[in-house]
C-alpha cells in the first residue's frame, strides 16, 4: 500500500521499507530542541539515562520564552540550560543576542531541511514541515530520551491531505489560509493525523505563509503540518543551509482520511474569535456586526514575526498613526530580522506610528512577559492561540488575525478591514 | 491495578493553558505546580482534589502546548486517572511517558457526571461507575504502551533495555 510524505519520512528513519497507519515505531531523530521552559525540566530526566547527549551537533537549545530573563526563576532556568549547552560543547545554543523565537531560528539558521525527522519540546515543533520534514511536538521526558538515545517512539499517523488551487487575494496571506483550514475541520479536525500540503496553488504561498501554516497544524489537533516540497523550498534550503536534505514525495496510491479542497482565490481575510483558533470569522461577518474594540495588538511570535509578515504590517502602517486606545507591540522573530528591519526602514515607520518595538523573545504570546492583559482587555494578535487566560488574565480576550488585520485594526481601535483602512473611524 | 474516587467534570477543549497557565511555568516545582492546577477553568480544583480522584472531560483534553508540568501537575495534586472521549496527542504521550493512566471511552465521558464515584481497572481497561451502576469497556493501551506503563515512565522502559 502507498505511503504518504509522512510515513515515507517515518519509515526511512525507522529502518523500514514501509510503514501504515497505526503501526507503533522507533524513528532515528535529526534534531532534538528543547527551550528555557522544557529544556530545565529535561535535563534532570536526562541525567538519568544518560551523562551525554547523543549528538552534539543533534541537540539544539533556544532560550526564548522568558528572555530576556523576566524574573529570577527565569533567570535560573536560562543559567540551566546554558551550563548545560557550555558543558555538552552543544553547536547550537542560541544566546540573547543571537537568538530569537525558536521556530523562526531554527529554519533561517539552516538546522532543519526538507526529509529530517525532528523532535521539539514545543508543541508548535510542527512549523518546519513547511521545508518538507516530518516535525513534531513532544514532551520533557520525551525530549530527554530523545536528547539521551537519538529515538523516540511514534504511532504513524493517517493523514488528510489538502490540495491547494488558486492564488490568495492582495490582503490574504498564510495565517488567513490556516484560520479558514481550522475553522473548518475544528480544533481537534486533524487529531493525531498530518496534515499533508500539495496541489499547485502552494506555488502561490511564500516561504513564510508556508512556516505559518504548518505553525498552526497543531491547533487543529495535527500531529504534523508538511508541504511537498517545489523550487521555492529548495531556494530556501540553498540560501540557510549547507545540510543535506532529502524531497520525500507521496506516493500515488497513498490513502487518506479525507481530501479536502481549498480554492485560495476564495479564502477571506479570516479572524479566530476568542477562546478557539478554529472559531473563524471572514472579516465580512466582522464587520456585520458593532465594532470590536481593542486595547492592544501584537505583531509577532513564530507564527507571524518573519520579514514578510512585518513588511505586510508596515504596508499598513506607513505614515499612519495607531489609535489613541490601543498599544501596539511589534516583535521580530529573530535579530535578523531585527536587523533587516532597520535596514528597510521599518522600524521608523512602527515607531513612527506609534508602536513599541521590541527584543525577539515569545514575550507577549503566552503571557509570559511584555504585554501581558489586564481584566476585562482585548487584543488583535498574530500569534496562533487565543485560549482562555494565553496572554494575561483569564478575563481577556484574544482575536487572532494575519498581520495585516492586525495592523488595520490597531490604526481603526476596533477589528478592521485591512482592504479599506480608516473606514468607519 | 485500580483507580477509585470521586469525579472532577469538565467540557471539550480543555487546554494546557488552564490546566497550568503559563504564568506559573518558571517553576518546574511539582507539588507547585499542582498547587495552581486547573486554576484558571476551577480556582477550587487545587483545594478540594483528593488522592485517587479522576478527571472525566469530553473531547480533546489537553490540547495546546507541549507542557509535561500539564499531565505532571494533575498526577502530583492526586488525579489517579483520567478518561475522556479523546485527548490532544501531545499531552495523551505526556502522560504516558510520566506514567498517568489516561482512557479514550466517549460513552463513559457521556455518562459519568461531576460528584460520581467511579472504579478503573486498568488491566482490564473496565471503568465502573459506582454512583450510577453503569459500566463501560474503555479503550486498552497498546501492548508497547503498556511495557512503558509497566516501568513506570518512558525513563525506566529505555534504562531497562
Ligand atoms: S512565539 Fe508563542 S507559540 Fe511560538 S514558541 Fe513562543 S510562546 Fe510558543
Amino acid at each position: 500500500m502507498g505511503m504518504t510524505m509522512t510515513q515515507k519520512i517515518l519509515a526511512a528513519h525507522a529502518g523500514l521499507d514501509s510503514v501504515a497507519a497505526g503501526q507503533l515505531i522507533e524513528a532515528g531523530l535529526d534534531v532534538v530542541m528543547a527551550n528555557d521552559i522544557t529544556g530545565p525540566m529535561a535535563l534532570p530526566i536526562l541525567a538519568e539515562m544518560a551523562d551525554k547527549v547523543f549528538d552534539k551537533d543533534k541537540v539544539v537549545f533556544v532560550p526564548d520564552h522568558f528572555t530576556p530573563n523576566k524574573d529570577i526563576k527565569s533567570a535560573e532556568n536560562s543559567k540551566a540550560i546554558r551550563e548545560f549547552a557550555k558543558a555538552q560543547g552543544l553547536t547550537n545554543y542560541f544566546e540573547q543576542g543571537k537568538s530569537g523565537v525558536e521556530h523562526a531560528i531554527l529554519p533561517e539558521s539552516g538546522i532543519v531541511v526538507a526529509g529530517q525527522c525532528i523532535i521539539g519540546a514545543d508543541s508548535h515543533t510542527c512549523t518546519y514541515g513547511a521545508l518538507g520534514a516530518f516535525s513534531t511536538g513532544v514532551g520533557t521526558t520525551d525530549i530527554a530520551a530523545g536528547m539521551a538515545t537519538g529515538q523516540a517512539w511514534f504511532k504513524v499517523p493517517s493523514a488528510i491531505k489538502f490540495v491547494l488551487t488558486g492564488k490568495p487575494g492582495p490582503y490574504v496571506s498564510g495565517k488567513d489560509v490556516i484560520i479558514h483550514i481550522i475553522g473548518k475541520i475544528g480544533v481537534d479536525g486533524a487529531l493525531y493525523k498530518s496534515m499533508e500540503f500539495v496541489g499547485d496553488g502552494i506555488a502561490n504561498l511564500t516561504m513564510d505563509d508556508r512556516f505559518t501554516m504548518a505553525n498552526m497544524a497543531i491547533e487543529a489537533g495535527a500531529k504534523n503540518g508538511i508541504f511537498m516540497v517545489d523550487d521555492q523550498t529548495l531556494t530556501y534550503m540553498k540560501e540557510h543551509s549547507t545540510k543535506e536534505y532529502t524531497v520525500y514525495e507521496a506516493d500515488e496510491d497513498a490513502q487518506y482520511d479525507e481530501v479536502i479542497e481549498v480554492n485560495l482565490a476564495e479564502v477571506r481575510p479570516t479572524v479566530a474569535f476568542p477562546h478557539l483558533p478554529g472559531n473563524a470569522k471572514t472579516i465580512d461577518e466582522v464587520e456585520a456586526m458593532e465594532p470590536i474594540k481593542i486595547d492592544q495588538v501584537v505583531i509577532g511570535s513564530c507564527t507571524n514575526g518573519r520579514m514578510s509578515d512585518l513588511r505586510r504590517a508596515a504596508a499598513i502602517l506607513k505614515g499612519q498613526t495607531v489609535h489613541s486606545d490601543v498599544r501596539v507591540m511589534v516583535v521580530p522573530a529573530t535579530q535578523k530580522i531585527y536587523k533587516q528591519c532597520i535596514a528597510e526602514g521599518l522600524v521608523d515607520i512602527f515607531i513612527d506610528a506609534g508602536c513599541a518595538f521590541n527584543t525577539p523573545s515569545c514575550g507577549p504570546c503566552m503571557g509570559g512577559h511584555m504585554g501581558v492583559m489586564a481584566a476585562g482587555e482585548k487584543c488583535v494578535s498574530t500569534t496562533n492561540r487565543n485560549f482562555v487566560g494565553r496572554m494575561g488574565h483569564v478575563d481577556s480576550l484574544i482575536y487572532l488575525a494575519s498581520p495585516e488585520v492586525a495592523a488595520a485594526s490597531a490604526i481603526a481601535g476596533y477589528i478592521a478591514n485591512p482592504e479599506k483602512v480608516g473606514d468607519r473611524s | 491495578m485500580k483507580a477509585i474516587g470521586h469525579v472532577f467534570k469538565y467540557g471539550d477543549n480543555v487546554d494546557t493553558d488552564v490546566i497550568i497557565p503559563a504564568r506559573y511555568l518558571n517553576s518546574f516545582d511539582a507539588q507547585e505546580l499542582a498547587s495552581h492546577a486547573m486554576v484558571d477553568i476551577d480556582p477550587e480544583f487545587a483545594s478540594k482534589v483528593q488522592q485517587g480522584d479522576l478527571i472525566v472531560a469530553n473531547k480533546n483534553f489537553g490540547c495546546g502546548s507541549s507542557r509535561e508540568h500539564a499531565p505532571l501537575c494533575l498526577k502530583t495534586a492526586g488525579v489517579s486517572c483520567i478518561i475522556a472521549e479523546t485527548f490532544a496527542r501531545i499531552f495523551y504521550r505526556n502522560a504516558i511517558n510520566i506514567g498517568l493512566p489516561i482512557i479514550e471511552c466517549p460513552e463513559a465521558a457521556q455518562n459519568i457526571e461531576a460528584g460520581d464515584e467511579v472504579e478503573v481497572d486498568f488491566d482490564s481497561g473496565k471503568i465502573y461507575n459506582r454512583t450510577k451502576g453503569t459500566e463501560f469497556q474503555g479503550q486498552a493501551f497498546p501492548e508497547f504502551m503498556q511495557k512503558i506503563i509497566k516501568a513506570e515512565g518512558l525513563v525506566n522502559y529505555i534504562n531497562n533495555k
